[in-house]
């Protein structure tokens, strides 16, 4: 049994932590929460250099060919600390999404570019406030022009080019979407900044009119190439999610040390013992969960699509819960704009709703076992 | 990453399979076994005969050193070993508490000429071991105990009661902690022995649970001499043998037995609504996916600590998720079925109830696995002390004498 992260990829941690802990304290993220910048550039920069964007990506495209376990590691020390970067659009989503439904040609225009940090891409499905379904899709593409409306695109006011899912056919069917590649910075393109409940990853509403759109993949599997996309992503992300919550833990518990209440540290109260080993819990269950969904994308298994959904579920739950009892356990601290606390409660909801929320991975977890069963 | 044994865990597995693959009993053999023993004086024969015939080859111990028969096994091994053993079906259950916790504390604290006299017998199964903690008035706070035992020339002499007690009825030898003195601080005033547990004065009743069945005993002691000579540990340091005997945890918890993910599955494509199958409500969908989800969490959360294990570690507090997540799931999951079968869900004939009435079933037992082996409380403290370093909590009766200690009902 060797159902740990290798010597190799430790010291790839040990060194990410480092870096992340020199160039992204929470002072680095409260700066996007509060100023003009809309991401922090400057850390962006230090990650490219370090070739974190080219991590999974094949060497022949201008990768270092690692692979996915090494971008796991990553991801949960991104999550760890918040990152403000473009970090999931980009590497999880946009560069997933060519390496799996590119052409040679297109590959080799967009990877090594991502690689190397050239461009920022990005993955524009939502077309607002609910679930994006083959009736609801309006954003069309005709003739190689894309019009519609996209919100929220997440990096969408930074993403130099964005994968976006449009309707290619009238129907309402599993068949009525494609996926095509848009220049963000080309004509017919506008974008404006949406509000979301955590500004410290920029969104934006894209609106296309008659944009030059490129197909990324077959017409008519845009639904089923964006699922493949968001099972890879949804692994990736639940590191970030197992990273962030581990903090929130951490941080409760060190508050819940140092507080003082009725003559004792509140930690020695088992109302905030329990509350915090109910946080562990969730915590290892979707740290677990995780680690499975690690090793089926990096071993190409045919349970991907059950471990991703179950990597999912389980870090969602495990980020949320951390997230809303470290406010809770600063008591009133914990409710101020001043304490750190709300960056991670912002954060985890986020990180929850951005591939689909819980409720809907859990219809897809279901699905997929029944087909699973039924095979 | 991948779900590989090492070489030499390879080679370890290769071999204990081989010699189960040789001598345990056929799969035919184990079906005929288990219609037959229903009643439980034959089940411990074959069990005892098992487990001899494990001991001819050094299989029946592995944790325990080899001067005491044992392979002196690394728990990777232990828990390839149960893997490979758990594959077959041999008898278990009679021995455990024997070789997990009452031989180790033999070990450690008895003379050279007991552990002599007793463990060959106790690695064999031709006497079996139980261990008398719990009482009516102390369950979590042990050292709350009542049962007292007073010097007489070379003997002790025992009065009191302990209960919850696995395997009291049919046991040879027993070790117990007791009260030497009560106007001590509780922890202070202990005194641990071991006792034959055919001794006069020694009274096994069985409990009737909730479920009906009766799988614990209480046992009451009345006048019950004990030499001194079978006396572990100094008078007075029976609270120090007692936390010894507790650190020997059980490896690998077990989950709660019953149904699980899988049979709530199963019941709700088999049951049918107003609206179609179950399966087909959201509702029901939503949490078969949590319970999944959990059970999957336990399951890879096993597979890290065989890692860890693997990679040398030693067994530490994280294994309490295994029973605090499942029991409590448990519970959940018996009476979610029960509502799928709705106003029929209160039958518990087999005959009448799908599947043989296990959620029903599920719905009486489960509220023991909430509290055997340690509450969901001292769970939950025990992961906030031991792995998330927090402080234990404030004793009030940490200097107060025992017999001053405020004891409220019993």
């Amino acid at each position: 049994m060797n159902f740990a992260f290798s010597d190799d990829q430790n010291m790839l941690r040990d060194q990410a932590a480092k870096f992340l802990a020199a160039r992204c304290p929470t002072s680095a993220v409260r700066k996007i929460l509060e100023g003009e910048a809309t991401w922090d550039k400057a850390l962006w920069d230090g990650i490219v250099e370090l070739g974190w964007t080219g991590v999974a990506i094949p060497e022949a495209y201008g990768g270092l060919g690692l692979g996915h376990l090494e971008l796991c590691v990553l991801a949960e020390e991104l999550g760890r600390v918040l990152a403000p970067v473009p970090f999931s659009s980009s590497v999880y989503l946009a560069t997933e999404a060519l390496l799996l439904a590119g052409s040679e040609a297109q590959k080799q225009a967009w990877l090594p570019k991502l690689a190397a940090g050239e461009v920022i891409g990005t993955f524009a499905v939502a077309e607002g406030a609910h679930q994006p379904t083959s009736r609801s899709l309006a954003a069309k593409v005709e003739n190689g022009r894309l019009d519609g409306v996209k919100l929220p695109v997440p990096d969408g006011l930074i993403a130099d080019f964005a994968v976006v899912m449009a309707r290619t056919s009238t129907d309402a069917g599993a068949r009525s979407a494609s996926l095509f590649i848009v220049d963000l910075n080309g004509p017919g393109v506008t974008r404006e900044a949406v509000k979301t409940i955590d500004p410290t990853r920029n969104h934006a509403t894209i609106t296309f009119k008659g944009a030059p759109a490129e197909a990324l993949g077959g017409t008519g599997e845009g639904w089923a190439l964006s699922e493949a996309v968001f099972d890879r992503a949804a692994v990736l992300l639940s590191f970030e999610q197992v990273g962030g919550a581990q903090t929130a833990l951490d941080m409760a518990r060190e508050y819940a040390m140092g507080r003082y209440a009725f003559g004792r540290p509140i930690a020695t109260f088992q109302a905030i013992k329990h509350k915090l080993a109910d946080m562990f819990v969730a915590l290892e269950l979707g740290r677990s969960n995780a680690y499975y969904g690690a090793w089926a994308l990096a071993s190409g298994s045919a349970d991907l699509p059950v471990a991703a959904a179950g990597a999912r579920i389980a870090a969602s739950e495990a980020f949320y819960l951390a997230a809303k009892e470290n406010i809770q356990t600063h008591g009133g601290n914990g409710y101020t704009w001043a304490y750190d606390c709300h960056l991670f409660y912002r954060r985890s909801k986020l990180l929850a709703l951005t591939i689909g929320s819980a409720p809907h991975w859990k219809e897809l977890l279901i699905s997929r076992l029944e087909a699973r069963n039924a095979a | 990453m991948d779900f590989e044994d090492t070489p030499e865990e390879a080679a370890f597995r290769a071999e204990a399979r081989a010699w189960l693959e040789a001598n345990a009993p056929s799969p035919e053999d184990a079906r005929k076994m288990g219609r037959e023993t229903t009643n439980e004086a034959e089940s411990l024969k074959r069990a005892k005969a098992w487990q001899a015939k494990k001991a001819d080859s050094n299989w029946a111990c592995l944790h325990w050193p080899k001067e005491f028969g044992g392979r002196g096994a690394t728990p990777i091994q232990r828990v390839i070993w149960e893997q490979e053993e758990s594959r077959f079906a041999v008898p278990r259950g009679f021995f455990e508490i024997g070789l997990g916790m009452c031989g180790p504390t033999m070990m450690n604290w008895s003379t050279d000429a007991q552990k002599q006299r007793y463990l060959p017998k106790m690695l064999r199964g031709e006497e079996i071991w139980c261990q008398l903690f719990s009482e009516p008035s102390a369950g979590s706070d042990v050292a709350g105990l009542r049962t007292r035992c007073e010097r007489d020339g070379d003997d002790w002499i025992i009065n009191g009661q302990k209960v919850w007690t696995s395997g009291a009825h049919y046991s040879d030898f027993g070790i117990i902690v007791t009260r030497s003195d009560p106007t001590v601080p509780k922890h202070k005033g202990l005194t641990f022995f071991f006792i034959d547990m055919k001794s006069p004065g020694v009274e096994v009743r069985p409990i009737k649970q909730i479920s009906g069945t009766s799988n614990f005993n209480e046992v009451y002691f009345t006048d019950v001499r004990v030499p001194d000579s079978q006396r572990l540990g100094k008078i007075g340091q029976g609270w120090e043998v007692s936390v010894s005997v507790l650190m020997n945890e059980r490896l690998a918890v077990g989950d709660a037995p019953g149904p699980g993910f899988d049979e709530a599955f199963a019941l709700a494509r088999e049951v049918e609504l107003e609206s179609g199958p179950a399966i087909r409500d959201s509702n029901v969908r939503q949490k078969l996916a949590d319970w999944y989800v959990q059970s999957r969490g336990l399951k890879y959360t096993k597979f890290r600590t065989i890692t860890a294990l693997s990679r040398g570690a030693v067994p530490g507090p994280e294994a309490s998720i295994t029973k605090l997540v499942s029991a409590t799931n448990l519970q959940n999951i018996a009476s979610f079925g029960m509502d799928l079968q709705d106003m029929g869900g209160s039958i518990l004939d087999p005959e009448v109830a799908p599947a043989n009435a296990i959620f029903q079933q599920a719905l009486l037992y489960s509220p023991g696995l909430r509290i055997a082996g340690g509450t969901d409380e001292i769970l939950r403290n025990i992961i906030s002390e031991r792995v998330l370093g927090m402080p234990g909590d404030i004793r009030v009766d940490k200097d107060v004498p025992y017999n001053k200690l405020p004891t409220g009902k019993a």
